[in-house]
């Protein structure tokens, strides 16, 4: 049986400073070593100065994930030499003296399935590493601090995973979950990365490192399941160690540095006071947070009737959620539901368009309104959604500028249906004998009113015509 | 000139104008440069220092607004960051390190208008109890230069009492300030935990170090305190003092209070002149109406062994940043992979830091850390147990700050175990977080012998009280030099 464990790394991308110094939580705007202070670069004397805004979304997390919380939280000292580490230690949280990181054992439903997490630790993001040159010889490593001391949170899960499907299906309720309590966007290049155990039959467990993506985390594992299935079924053992993810070739290969063996010598934090997490800051932390996924799902098929499924691509996706909570009013809920997830969905799917767009929640609302008082199309409301996003144009002003208005003058689309009868009377001679082939028809009326027929009439009136 | 007054005469002369900034700032230059040979007390001394006592002999006369201290010299550790300046801690590894901020102690003094004469000499990283662990040279008693001043802050401590200075910052992880206060006969003070920001202050054992002042009377430490003491967002260990006036008061005396002496501090291994002093100074504080009672407090035994541990550890994780990637020393990188340089350039820790880390890495290890470590924290919450069990009893405890003289240089620096074994008496105050003060009491065919008080946490004005009070009992010959 195939076992695979999770260590997730997250970034508090939301939060605006680091976790011990007031440099910024984003540093990914900046040039080299410019977010920088004495602490977060570990200039001789200065002390960690910690974030309670971070130890707050941390726990928060925590509570998410059905985590228990300690009364009180305690930081330790992970000792090891890196580049990338200004210190030379990194601190971090640990449970073996007690139950003292942000979060305990807590579960989370992948599915029909539990995941059980083993705890959830706030710690320090180290620094970058850039190598530069390409052979072995002449390479050099740059160091970027900008990253060092930004807030990362460590979920770390039980080996409840049995394939790779079920790693990626929790790594994508997880980011979703992340993004809607408002505390990360892990969209953000590395803002996530995972490391993965993977056993096999009862067997040696194998970390692996350095994966880039939860796509190639994926990847990672399958890659992995394989090379110990194939060692396995030859009788070879299993070595217990850590293995790389190698990007180029996609595969896994053993680490040559014996990171299993290291001696981190934790030790208590003493610059860190332990930090109390009372009954009250837990109060105010629930009452904080904003629904969750499953019950935004649960409320939107239940009070507005939208179909379970548009449902669950909704509430999922903070974004749209939330454009979907300013925008939708009692009687247009499901028409707006409708506009998201099949139109805006596809024309907003990069952090890019996004931002470039200039659609408010009066638009959506509009527009619903519009396609459901029939004063446009759902058809022409597609040409109208592009026009809004392009220009930011009211609802009203875009329909006239487009000539988008409906066809519902029902004298007139006679008049353009018994033209099309005419011009196409051996469509409308096959159609006799195969009424299905009216569809042919009905896009003909279509494509000479630019969409702007309502579909259902056309239908009715070209059957009337017709004779069928 | 008198440059022999304490900082509350300086501060009285300067502001009635009897003397100006500027004249007693020359003067002290001039004196550190005619002493400072034979001492080396200081590793830099503040070129502009003239120019600033210029300007605020300026503020002085314009009626401007002045800061407490009036231009006071003072001498500051090496450990401590002033901006712009060297802050070497007495380590090659850090020979040409210019910090880039001022410690939290040094932005405060600055708004007081206080001069940083000069950066003193110290044992490397604060880690020995005599100086001669600089990477620069040892500094020499004033009271005798063939004996050690103490240390760590043996430069703080020999500033002082030779008069190169009126008073200076000193750090105490272990004794670091009341041993070379006590060594070179000036007072010298380790206030509670968290009391003074370490913001600044380059880790050795930070969980169990604080900056103190070494001054000449016990009222300057007081007024010290003042101006340096409370709470720091840049250092979460601090505590609010509500500031707290600590020279109000301080002359309150000792009458009706139960003094404990520590039985595990005064015998085997104490010199029988340390031995006889501490006696005199318990009489004479139950002559100002104290009551003296021996207590014990038998993990004092465990003491030393626990304090090293515990410091190794720490200082094996504060000292990793040294690596020489950022600042440092000359040494350049390429054609280095990262575990061969940073082992390289790590060679030019001096041979007692190296000792120390190589414990450090040691005794919290996995597999060890159940034996040497966690049993050394067990001592620490065991003592910290019994002495808050002492203070429910007593309102302060006494002994002597160090069960030995002075002894000479080279003497002991051998034998590092029987070196570690002098900070026998101090050690306690540190894992216990507890406020202590080294007073200057006798000199004993030259030398000089300090008791220690040591108070419950948060007492520091008691503590400061009671030592005002024993010093008043005492007059000492001057130093000569």
């Amino acid at each position: 049986m195939t076992k695979i464990g999770l260590e997730i790394h997250c970034q508090l991308t939301n939060l605006q400073s680091k976790l011990f110094c007031s440099c910024k939580a984003n540093y990914r705007e900046f040039e080299p070593n410019e977010n920088i202070c004495p602490v977060c670069a570990g200039m001789p004397g200065s002390l960690p100065r910690l974030n309670q805004e971070a130890v707050k979304k941390a726990t928060m997390i925590a509570m998410a994930l059905n985590c228990s919380t300690p009364e009180k939280i305690a930081f330790f000292r992970k000792n090891y030499f890196y580049p990338d580490l200004p210190k030379n230690f990194q601190i971090t949280q640990l449970n073996i003296y007690g139950d003292t990181s942000v979060g305990g054992s807590g579960t989370i439903s992948v599915g029909d399935k539990k995941i059980r997490i083993t705890r959830i630790q706030l710690e320090e993001d180290p620094g970058r590493l850039i190598y530069e040159g390409s052979s072995s010889k002449n390479q050099i490593t740059l160091v970027d601090y900008n990253r060092a001391g930004t807030p990362l949170v460590e979920i770390v899960t039980e080996p409840d995973f049995e394939t790779p499907k079920e790693v990626r299906d929790f790594l994508n309720i997880l980011s979703d979950l992340l993004k809607n309590l408002g505390v990360a966007d892990p969209s953000l290049e590395g803002a996530m990365r995972a490391d993965a155990n993977v056993s096999i039959h009862g067997g040696n467990k194998v970390e692996i490192k350095n994966i880039g993506s939860f796509h190639d985390l994926e990847k990672a594992a399958h890659f992995e399941i394989t090379r110990q299935e194939s060692l396995h079924d030859r009788d070879i053992p299993i070595a217990q160690e850590t293995r790389h993810w190698d990007d180029r070739r996609k595969i896994t290969v053993s680490s040559r540095s014996k990171e299993e063996d290291m001696d981190y010598r934790y030790f208590l934090e003493g610059d860190i006071p332990w930090v109390k997490i009372n009954p009250e800051i837990r109060t105010e932390l629930k009452s904080e947070m904003p629904e969750s996924i499953s019950s935004k799902k649960e409320r939107y098929v239940t009070k507005y009737n939208i179909p379970e499924q548009v449902a669950d691509v909704l509430s999922s996706d903070k974004y749209y959620s939330d454009m979907f909570e300013k925008s939708h009013t009692e009687s247009n809920a499901k028409e707006v539901a409708n506009i998201i997830t099949t139109e805006l969905m596809g024309l907003e799917d990069t952090r890019e368009k996004r931002e470039a767009s200039k659609l408010t929640a009066t638009h959506l609302r509009d527009l619903a309104d519009s396609i459901q008082t029939g004063k446009v199309s759902r058809n022409s409301s597609k040409n109208a959604l592009h026009e809004i996003l392009k220009t930011g144009k009211s609802v009203s002003q875009i329909i006239s500028d487009l000539d988008l208005g409906n066809v519902s003058d029902e004298s007139e689309l006679l008049k353009i249906i018994e033209k099309i009868i005419s011009d196409e009377s051996e469509a409308v001679e096959q159609t006799k004998s195969n009424p299905q082939t009216i569809n042919y028809l009905v896009g003909k009326v279509m494509q000479a009113t630019k969409g702007k027929a309502d579909p259902t009439s056309t239908l009715n009136l070209l059957k009337k015509q017709i004779g069928i | 000139m008198n440059l022999k007054i304490s900082a509350l005469e300086f501060i009285e002369e300067v502001k009635s104008g009897n003397i100006t900034v500027e004249e007693f700032t020359a003067k002290t230059i001039e004196r550190i440069n005619q002493v400072d040979d034979k001492l080396h007390a200081f590793l830099s001394v503040n070129n502009d220092a003239i120019d600033q006592a210029r300007n605020i002999d300026k503020k002085i006369k314009s009626g401007e607004n002045v800061g407490a201290c009036y231009g006071m010299p003072i001498s500051i550790k090496d450990n401590m960051c002033i901006k712009d300046t060297k802050t070497t801690c007495a380590s090659k590894m850090l020979e040409n390190f210019v910090a880039p901020y001022d410690a939290t102690v040094i932005s405060k003094l600055k708004k007081q208008d206080a001069i940083f004469i000069g950066k003193v000499n110290m044992d490397e990283f604060a880690m020995g109890l005599t100086t001669e662990f600089s990477a620069f040279g040892p500094s020499k008693n004033p009271w005798n230069i063939e004996h050690v001043p103490g240390g760590s802050s043996g430069g703080s401590a020999v500033s002082v009492s030779s008069y190169e200075c009126i008073a200076s910052l000193g750090s105490d992880t272990g004794g670091s300030v009341r041993n070379p206060a006590s060594f070179c006969s000036t007072v010298g003070y380790k206030p509670t935990y968290g009391l003074i920001s370490r913001f600044g202050l380059i880790s050795y054992a930070n969980s169990i170090e604080q900056i103190g002042p070494l001054t000449r009377t016990v009222k300057d430490t007081a007024f010290m305190l003042n101006l340096i003491a409370g709470i720091d967002p840049n250092d979460n260990t601090t505590i609010n003092n509500n500031n707290e006036d600590y020279l109000e008061g301080i002359e309150s005396g000792i009458e009706g209070k139960k003094i404990g002496i520590i039985t595990e501090m005064m015998g085997e291994g104490i010199d029988p002149e340390v031995l006889s002093a501490t006696k005199q100074a318990i009489s004479k504080l139950e002559g100002l109406g104290a009551t003296c009672e021996e207590v014990s407090l038998d993990m004092v035994k465990y003491s030393v062994a626990a304090y090293y541990t515990i410091t190794a550890t720490e200082a094996g994780s504060n000292l990793a940043r040294y690596d020489n990637l950022r600042y440092g020393y000359e040494m350049p990188v390429e054609g280095y992979e990262f575990n061969s340089y940073i082992s390289k350039a790590r060679k030019n820790f001096g041979p007692e830091v190296t000792r120390r880390m190589i414990i450090g890495g040691f005794v919290p290890s996995a597999g060890h850390a159940g034996k040497y470590f966690l049993k050394a924290m067990k001592v620490k919450s065991k003592l910290t147990k019994q002495i808050n069990e002492a203070f429910k009893k007593f309102d302060l405890l006494i002994a002597p700050t160090v069960p030995i003289l002075p002894f000479k240089i080279g003497e002991k620096i051998d034998d590092p175990v029987s070196l570690f074994l002098v900070d026998i008496n101090t050690v306690t105050a540190n894992l216990t977080g507890k406020p202590a003060i080294s007073i200057p009491f006798k000199i004993v065919n030259g030398l000089p012998i300090g008791i220690q008080l040591l108070a419950n946490s948060m007492e520091d004005k008691l503590l400061l009280q009671a030592a005002h009070a024993l010093e008043q009992t005492v007059t000492l010959p001057e130093v000569p030099i």
